[in-house]
């Protein structure tokens, strides 16, 4: 048995990271497809291992069926946790009217993650269920389960297929959650054999029908090692309806430690 | 008041010339203006007062912060209501100093200035939030508060969160004018308050907190001795003769505990306070017990989409019973929300406040829609229906009313 590591959510990394390791069990013989997946999604977390903490600001560009389109804008800051589960804390900025706004979130490997919303016309700090898994997040395409933390514990993996991805070969898996609030049943994800970055996820939901897919356009590298998506496409087959997330102005190593997470520091984000 | 005023401008002052303000490294102005109107469906029982009303509210917000993170914040709020000349009205909510830094394990923060401060977790009613006074004249849910002179230090660590406040200055409650809606039957003239302490509005207030979060369990334990927010009303004259109630603010101590257990999707809740020194409805001074305990429970992805469904029941209770001084000494809360998880974050909630021993029972809407990016639509209703004679609120019963408001925010 492996000892349990976790990844950070897709939306944290979103790609994946340099060849640090030497890859000697990718070609390892009896390995059933279940495995392989496992070990896929294992090595991509080792890979981004050590990042620390960074910031990102956010800008989701939400467009509905007739094409009409409104903006969400947010500050993200998050804090990786190898103990237990990472730390973030998100800033609303627009639209305007939940301006000041804040979510800060303790995510576990087992249990439920803790999460808090500041509410900044009471200055109330209000503990909030983080069971609504499914549900959408500022109105977007993007699930609340797609932008927290994701534990590699919390799903079970089957290597599918080999396929070229441009110029590159990618790994199709799929991953089952083992939650029964997610609000999927499996989620197939393309990951490029070269840097284990994703290029594309399908999301199929609780009837099996194909919900939602996420395409990444491009990644960068930061700190010459962590990879990180520059923008990513939801759309939903169902509704017609799409959300470009644009993620800008990352900072890594920033000076952030756990006393920024805390319901305390969560009443001062701005 | 001019008094009370210019202190609180001084304290501005102060704030504005502090040293911080020559680093500055990032300002932002934001803020709202808000236009709402009011309806009462029924006609009034005192003379003079009318059945609509239209108001204009701006809150704009100014922060400033230097390179180490530490910030001034002002955000002065005014009123302009066509109705009602004691709800058109100006405050300082917020203007002070933001300090932090870390102490070897722990870490600390100091807000100096005026503030607010929220303590609990129910929602029917906010019992154990004491820090601040109610501008009572801008909603009868009594969420609103005033600004409050104080100097509040925090520190943090592994054992939790410890809390004090020193409250230099009182504020008293905002009451209605004569014209005005929703207020009691006799006027409340704010030129007659009295105090117990003879230091007055001066008396300094203290207070402490302690809270942590443990897995599912986030609770605070709290002391506050000083003035009562709450004032009793005593029978007096103006200077024509006619009646009027008169303020009195008392000293008080209160002993609070408030805890929500989050557990996947439901939210239980608990508030509960001893309090010391306070009179009741008789009279008479003796310490009492009161408390909020209930639920909230989520249906998620309802309507076969996104909306979710909250459903919430409180109870609260009061141990003076008959000679409470509030109006919910035993009534129980149940309320539905829905939030429809749109573009538009629309949301409803509706709910109705029943007493148990008395036909008394309020109901209360409210919704809201956002249009574009900086203009959001708000509906408010509260109905007082069957209101017993004996009740707090008796003088309430003709005060039904729907609000429509529109704000811009920037």
């Amino acid at each position: 048995m492996k000892p349990m590591t976790r990844r950070p959510g897709a939306l944290f990394l979103a790609g994946a990271f340099s060849a640090v390791l030497a890859l000697n069990s990718l070609s390892a013989g009896a390995e059933s497809p279940e495995e392989k997946g496992l070990r896929i999604a294992l090595e991509a977390e080792a890979r981004d291992k050590g990042y620390g903490n960074y910031t990102a600001d956010q800008t989701m560009i939400l467009r509905n069926k007739r094409g009409q389109e409104s903006e969400r804008n947010l500050r993200i800051s998050v804090l990786e946790n190898e103990a237990d589960g990472d730390k973030s804390l998100i800033v609303f900025n627009r639209p305007r009217d939940v301006k000041g706004t804040a979510m800060l979130t303790h995510s576990h490997k087992f249990e439920d993650d803790d999460q808090w919303l500041f509410l900044p016309a009471l200055k109330r700090v209000k503990r909030i269920s983080s069971s609504n898994k499914a549900g959408s997040f500022m109105g977007s395409e993007f699930a609340f389960e797609d932008m927290t933390s994701q534990e590699i514990e919390k799903y079970t993996y089957r290597w599918l297929r080999d396929e070229p991805c441009g110029e590159m070969t990618c790994w199709v898996s799929e991953r089952m959650p083992l939650d029964k609030n997610s609000g999927y049943t499996r989620q197939v994800s393309w990951v490029d054999q070269d840097e284990y970055r994703i290029w594309k996820v399908e999301y199929y939901d609780r009837k099996k029908s194909h919900l939602k897919t996420l395409t990444v356009p491009s990644h960068q590298q930061y700190l010459g090692k962590h990879w990180r998506a520059d923008e990513m496409q939801m759309v939903n087959h169902l509704t017609g309806k799409s959300t470009r997330l644009i993620w800008q102005n990352y900072s890594f190593a920033a000076d952030l430690d756990d006393s920024d997470f805390t319901k305390v520091s969560l009443k001062r984000a701005r | 008041m001019p008094r009370g005023r210019a202190i609180l401008l001084g304290g501005l002052f102060l704030l504005l010339a502090s040293p911080a303000g020559a680093e500055t490294v990032f300002q932002e102005v934001t803020g709202r203006l808000t236009v709402e109107g009011r309806y009462f469906s029924q006609s009034s029982i005192q003379s003079g007062q009318r059945e609509q009303s239209l108001s204009v509210v701006a809150e704009p917000e100014a922060y400033l912060e230097n390179e180490a993170g530490e910030g001034l914040v002002l955000k002065p709020f005014i009123r302009y209501d066509s109705a009602d000349a004691r709800r058109t009205h100006w405050d300082i909510r917020e203007a002070y100093g933001l300090f932090f830094g870390e102490f070897e394990d722990s870490e600390w923060e100091l807000r100096a200035g005026i503030d607010k401060v929220f303590w609990g977790v129910a929602e029917s009613r906010h019992l154990v939030d004491v820090i601040n006074q109610t501008d009572l004249v801008e909603n009868p849910d009594q969420e609103e508060k005033l600004g409050q002179p104080m100097v509040h230090l925090t520190w943090l660590n592994d054992y939790g969160t410890f809390e004090a406040f020193a409250l230099p200055y009182f504020r008293e409650r905002t009451f209605q004018s004569r014209a005005g809606r929703l207020r009691p039957e006799l006027h409340v003239d704010g030129d007659q308050t009295a105090y117990e302490s003879a230091a007055e509005q001066h008396h300094l207030d203290v207070a402490a907190r302690y809270s942590k979060s443990i897995g599912a369990l986030d609770f605070g334990l709290a002391w506050f001795e000083g003035t009562n927010r709450n004032p009793v009303f005593s029978l007096g004259f103006d200077g024509q003769g006619s009646p009027v109630l008169v303020s009195f603010y008392e000293q008080m101590r209160q002993l609070s505990l408030d805890a929500q257990v989050t557990t996947g999707a439901w939210l239980l809740k608990f508030e509960s306070f001893w309090r010391d020194g306070e009179r009741d409805a008789a009279g008479l001074e003796s310490d009492y017990l009161a408390l909020v305990g209930g639920f909230e429970y989520t249906l998620y992805g309802v309507l076969g989409g996104d909306a979710d469904l909250g459903m919430l029941m409180e109870f609260l209770y009061d141990g003076r019973d008959e000679r409470a001084t509030v109006v919910t000494e035993e009534d129980v809360f149940t309320a539905l929300r829905l939030a429809f998880n749109d573009e538009a974050s629309t949301d409803i909630l509706f709910g109705v406040i029943q007493d148990l021993d008395k036909s008394t029972r309020t109901f209360f809407l409210e919704a809201n829609r956002r249009l574009s990016d900086n203009i959001t639509l708000g509906i408010e209703g509260t109905g007082f229906l069957n209101v017993d004679a004996q009740d707090g609120q008796f003088s309430l019963r003709k005060d039904s009313f729907v609000q429509l408001d529109l704000t811009y925010h920037y």
